[in-house]
C-alpha cells in the first residue's frame, strides 16, 4: 500500500513527473544506438565502398526528392529467396556513405539494392519514361519529366563539402572537380573517364541523350541506379571473417 | 501593451524579414516559395497581435463568479483545423491508394506521383489531423483537470497556427520534392527548426498550466500528454540533425549515415506510432471514455503500471523493422523480445479503457459518440496485439516489405486513433462551443460507414500482405523461385481496389461528420451549462 502511496509524488510535482519520463524512455534508445557508434562488428570490414560520384550524387538526390524509397527498398535480408532473387544479403558497409540511408520498409516495387548493371542504360530511361512499355504489369509512376529536366549541379560542391564534413571521404581535389567529373561521366569515350575512375573505382561512364554539356536529371538518375550494389566484389568478400 | 505582445511583434517582423532576405538568395524556387510562407505568416501574426490588443480587455480574468475562465480560442482553432486536415489527409490517401490500382491516374505529372503524395498522406493524417486533434484535447483537458486557464494569452495561440504553419510548409515542401526521405520525418531542416521553437512553447504552456492548478493531483491523462510532448521532443532531435547545403537551399544531409541512421529512424518511427499515436490518444481515452460514459476510471493501480511500463518498453521496439537487414542481431532481437512484452502494458491500458464502462455498458446502445470510442479501444487492442505478432522474426520474415504492414498500420490509424479522435471531437465540439451536436443519427452513420470502410481495408491489405509475402517465397518443385516479382504484383489489384473502397468508405464517414459540425455550428449558442447530458438515440 505504501509504495503506491509514494506514486503521488510525481502526481503532485510537474518537475518530478517530467525528470522520471525523461530517464525511462531515454533508457532503451541509448542501449540500443549507442553501441553500434563503437562495437567494431556493427559494420563489416570489406574492400570497394566508395563515395558516390558528383553524378550519383546528384541522382541519389532525385531518387530521395521522389521518394521511391517509399516502394524500394535496398536492403536485402538474408534469407535464401531474397539472396536468390536479388543477389547477396546486403552489408552494412555498402550504405556506410548513405546520408540519409534508403533502405525503405515495403516493396511495392522489387528490391533496388544491386539492380546496378542488371538492365541496359536504354531500358532505365525506358522504364523511368514509362514503366509500362517494358514492364506490362507495373504500377509505378510515370517519370519522363526526369528526361526533359535539366540537371541543376550549380552547387554540387557545396553538397559534397557537407558530406566531408559528416565523415564521407570526399578529398578536397574530388570536390574541386565535381563539375568536370560529372560532364567526364557522361562522355564514355572521352580518356577523362579514366581519371574519374582514379577518384571513383569503378565508375561507369553513361552517354547522355542530349549531350555532357546539358545533362538532364534521368542521365543522374540512369548514373546512380547503374552503380547501386556493384562496388563491393563478393568473390573477395570474406563471411566468416565477418561474422557478428 | 504588454511585453509579451511587443515581443511578439518584434519578433513576427524579424522573422518576416529575415524569411524575405533567405527568399531573395534562394537556391530553388520551391524554398523561395516557403520563405515568402514564412514571411506572410511572421507580418500577418505582427498584425493579428496588434488587432487582439485593441479589441482586447484591459485584463483578462483567470476566474468569472468563481469559476475558470477558460480559454477555449486555440482548442476550438484546433479542433476545426482536425477536421479541415482529416477530410484533406484521408483524401490524398484515396488516391494514391487508386494510383496503385490504376498507376496511369497521376499521369506522370511529378506531384502528383505516388512517391510525393505518400508522404503528403501520412503527414496529413498523421501530424496535420492527428497532431491538431492531440493540441485541441490536451489544451482543453489540461484547463479542465486543473481548474484554472490556459498559461499564457499569445504562447497558446502561437503553439496552435505556429503548428499550422509547419503542416503547411511540410505538405507543401512534399508537392515540390523538399524531403529528407526519413518516413514520417520528411520535413527539411527550416520545418525541423520550426517545429522545434512550437514545440518547446507547447511544452512550456502545458506545464505552466499545470502549475496553475487547483488540484492537488495531476490527472493521469496529463501524464500521458506530457510523455507525449516530451519524448516526441527527443525523438525528433535525435532523428533530425541534419546539416543544411546552405542557409539559401532546402537541401540538407542528416548526419547519421547507413545502419545507425537506420536505427535511429526506427528509434524515431515506432516511437512516432507509441508516443504520437498512442501515449497521446491513451490521454484521449483518460479523459472522454470516463466523461462520457460518467464512471470513473476502473483502476488507478492499474494506469499507474500502464503508464510507466509502456513509455519504458516502447522506446525499445525499433528494431523490429530491421528484422534480417544488416543491423547486428543483438539490437534486432532486443527489439523484437520488447516489442512482444509490450503486448501486456498496451492490454493493460485497453483493460483500463474498457473496464471504465462497467455499469456502464447499456450506453453503447443509445449512445454512438460513447460506441465510437470504446470501438476504438477494441481497435487498439486489437492493434496492439498484432503488432507483437509481426514482431517476432519468423513471422516478420514474411510480413515484411508487404501491405500486412500497412493494413496493421491502418487499423490502429483508422480503427484507434481515427475513431478515439472522432469520439473525442464529437464530446468536445459541442462542448466549446455551447452548442448542442446537430444529430446522433449522423454519428450512428459514421460509425457504421467507416466501421464497414475500415475491415475492407484491413482483410483486404491482410490478404495481399500474406499473399505477396507468401509469392516471393514459393518454390518450384525444382528447387526454382516460382514467381517473377511482377507477377506478384499483378496479384495485388482486385485488394487494391477493395483497400481503395473501404478508403472510400472511411472518408464518406468523416464528410457526414463534417456536415454534422456544420449544422452544429450553425446552430444558436446553447443557453443552460454546457456539458449538458448527451441526448440518447434509440437503443439498437
Amino acid at each position: 500500500m505504501s509504495l503506491w502511496n509514494k506514486h503521488a509524488i510525481f502526481e503532485k510535482n510537474s518537475i518530478v513527473l517530467v525528470v522520471g519520463i525523461l530517464i525511462v524512455v531515454a533508457i532503451g534508445g541509448l542501449v540500443e544506438i549507442g553501441p553500434l557508434f563503437y562495437l567494431k562488428s556493427t559494420i563489416e570490414t570489406v574492400d570497394g565502398v566508395r563515395p558516390y560520384t558528383p553524378l550519383e550524387l546528384a541522382g541519389r538526390n532525385i531518387y530521395v526528392r521522389e521518394g521511391c524509397y517509399l516502394c524500394h527498398s535496398q536492403m536485402i535480408r538474408a534469407l535464401r529467396d531474397e539472396v536468390e532473387r536479388y543477389g547477396h544479403y546486403s552489408l552494412a558497409a555498402e550504405s556506410k556513405y548513405d546520408h540519409p540511408f534508403q533502405w525503405g520498409s515495403k516493396r511495392t516495387g522489387p528490391d533496388l539494392a544491386r539492380v546496378g548493371g542488371k538492365y541496359s542504360d536504354d531500358w532505365q530511361r525506358g522504364h523511368l519514361n514509362n514503366p509500362r512499355s517494358v514492364v506490362p504489369g507495373s504500377v509505378m509512376p510515370r517519370y519522363e519529366f526526369l528526361a526533359e529536366t535539366p540537371l541543376d549541379f550549380a552547387h554540387i560542391q557545396e553538397d559534397m563539402k557537407v558530406l566531408a564534413v559528416e565523415g564521407v571521404p570526399y578529398s578536397p581535389d574530388m570536390i574541386a572537380k565535381a563539375k568536370a567529373d560529372i560532364k567526364a561521366q557522361l562522355s564514355p569515350d572521352d580518356p577523362s573517364v579514366a581519371d574519374l575512375q582514379k577518384r571513383y573505382p569503378k565508375a561507369v561512364a553513361h552517354t547522355s541523350l542530349g549531350g555532357a554539356d546539358t545533362p538532364t536529371e534521368q542521365d543522374a538518375v540512369v548514373a546512380y541506379l547503374q552503380m547501386l550494389g556493384t562496388t563491393v566484389d563478393f568473390k573477395l568478400f570474406d563471411e566468416k571473417a565477418n561474422w557478428r | 501593451m504588454t511585453i509579451g505582445e511587443m515581443l511578439g511583434i518584434v519578433l513576427s517582423f524579424a522573422g518576416a524579414f529575415l524569411a524575405l532576405f533567405i527568399a531573395s538568395k534562394a537556391y530553388t524556387a520551391a524554398y523561395a516559395f516557403h520563405m515568402f510562407v514564412f514571411a506572410i505568416a511572421g507580418f500577418g501574426s505582427a498584425f493579428l497581435i496588434f488587432k487582439r490588443y485593441t479589441l482586447r480587455p484591459a485584463v483578462i480574468p483567470q476566474e468569472i463568479d468563481g469559476r475558470p475562465n477558460y480559454n477555449y480560442g486555440p482548442v476550438k482553432f484546433s479542433s476545426l483545423a482536425a477536421v479541415f486536415w482529416g477530410i484533406a489527409g484521408f483524401l490524398v490517401g484515396l488516391i494514391i491508394a487508386l494510383e496503385l490500382a490504376y498507376p496511369d491516374l497521376s499521369m506522370g505529372v511529378s506531384w502528383l506521383n505516388f512517391g510525393r503524395l505518400r508522404p503528403l498522406h501520412t503527414s496529413a493524417v498523421i501530424f496535420a489531423f492527428g497532431g491538431n486533434v492531440l493540441i485541441a484535447t490536451s489544451l482543453y483537458v489540461v484547463q479542465r483537470t486543473s481548474r484554472a486557464r490556459l498559461a499564457g494569452e499569445l504562447a497558446p495561440w502561437f503553439v496552435v497556427l505556429g503548428y499550422n504553419l509547419f503542416i503547411v510548409i511540410a505538405g507543401t515542401g512534399y508537392l515540390l520534392g523538399i524531403t529528407q526521405s526519413k518516413e514520417y520525418a520528411e520535413p527539411e531542416w527550416y520545418a525541423d527548426l520550426w517545429l522545434t521553437i512550437v514545440w518547446v512553447a507547447y511544452l512550456l504552456v502545458f506545464l505552466a498550466t499545470l502549475w496553475k492548478r487547483k488540484e492537488p493531483h495531476i490527472y493521469v491523462a496529463n501524464w500521458f500528454t506530457l510523455a507525449f510532448i516530451i519524448t516526441i521532443a527527443m525523438l525528433h532531435l535525435g532523428n533530425n540533425p541534419a546539416i543544411p547545403v546552405s542557409l539559401f537551399s532546402p537541401k540538407s544531409y542528416i548526419v547519421w549515415s547507413g545502419v545507425q541512421d537506420a536505427m535511429f529512424q526506427w528509434w524515431y518511427g515506432h516511437n512516432a506510432v507509441g508516443f504520437f499515436l498512442t501515449a497521446g490518444f491513451l490521454a484521449i481515452m483518460y479523459y472522454f471514455v470516463p466523461k462520457r460514459a460518467e464512471r470513473p476510471v476502473y483502476s488507478y493501480r492499474l494506469s499507474i503500471i500502464h503508464f510507466w511500463a509502456l513509455i519504458f518498453m516502447y522506446i525499445w521496439a525499433g528494431p523490429h523493422h530491421l528484422h534480417y537487414t544488416a543491423l547486428p542481431d543483438w539490437a534486432q532481437t532486443l527489439g523484437m523480445t520488447f516489442s512482444i512484452m509490450l503486448w501486456m502494458p498496451s492490454w493493460g491500458g485497453m483493460i483500463n479503457g474498457l473496464m471504465t464502462l462497467s455499469g456502464a455498458w447499456d450506453k453503447l446502445r443509445t449512445d454512438p459518440v460513447l460506441r465510437m470510442l470504446v470501438v476504438s479501444v477494441a481497435f487498439y487492442g486489437m492493434s496492439t496485439f498484432e503488432g507483437p505478432l509481426m514482431s517476432i522474426k519468423v513471422v516478420n520474415s514474411l510480413s515484411h516489405y508487404t501491405d500486412w504492414t500497412i493494413g496493421h498500420v491502418h487499423s490502429g490509424a483508422l480503427g484507434w486513433v481515427g475513431f478515439v479522435s472522432f469520439g473525442a471531437l464529437y464530446c468536445m465540439i459541442p462542448w466549446v462551443f455551447n452548442r448542442k451536436l446537430y444529430s446522433l443519427k449522423l454519428v450512428n452513420w459514421h460509425f457504421w460507414v467507416a466501421t464497414i470502410g475500415i475491415v475492407l481495408y484491413i482483410t483486404a491489405m491482410w490478404v495481399s500482405g500474406i499473399l505477396q509475402g507468401l509469392m516471393w517465397r514459393a518454390y518450384t518443385s525444382n528447387g526454382f523461385l516460382e514467381y517473377s516479382f511482377i507477377e506478384t504484383v499483378e496479384a495485388m489489384h482486385p485488394f487494391y481496389v477493395i483497400r481503395a473502397a473501404g478508403g472510400g468508405l472511411f472518408l464518406l464517414g468523416a464528410l457526414i461528420m463534417a456536415f454534422n459540425f456544420y449544422k452544429t455550428l450553425a446552430s444558436p449558442e446553447e443557453a443552460g451549462a454546457p456539458e449538458a447530458k448527451p441526448a440518447l438515440a434509440p437503443a439498437e
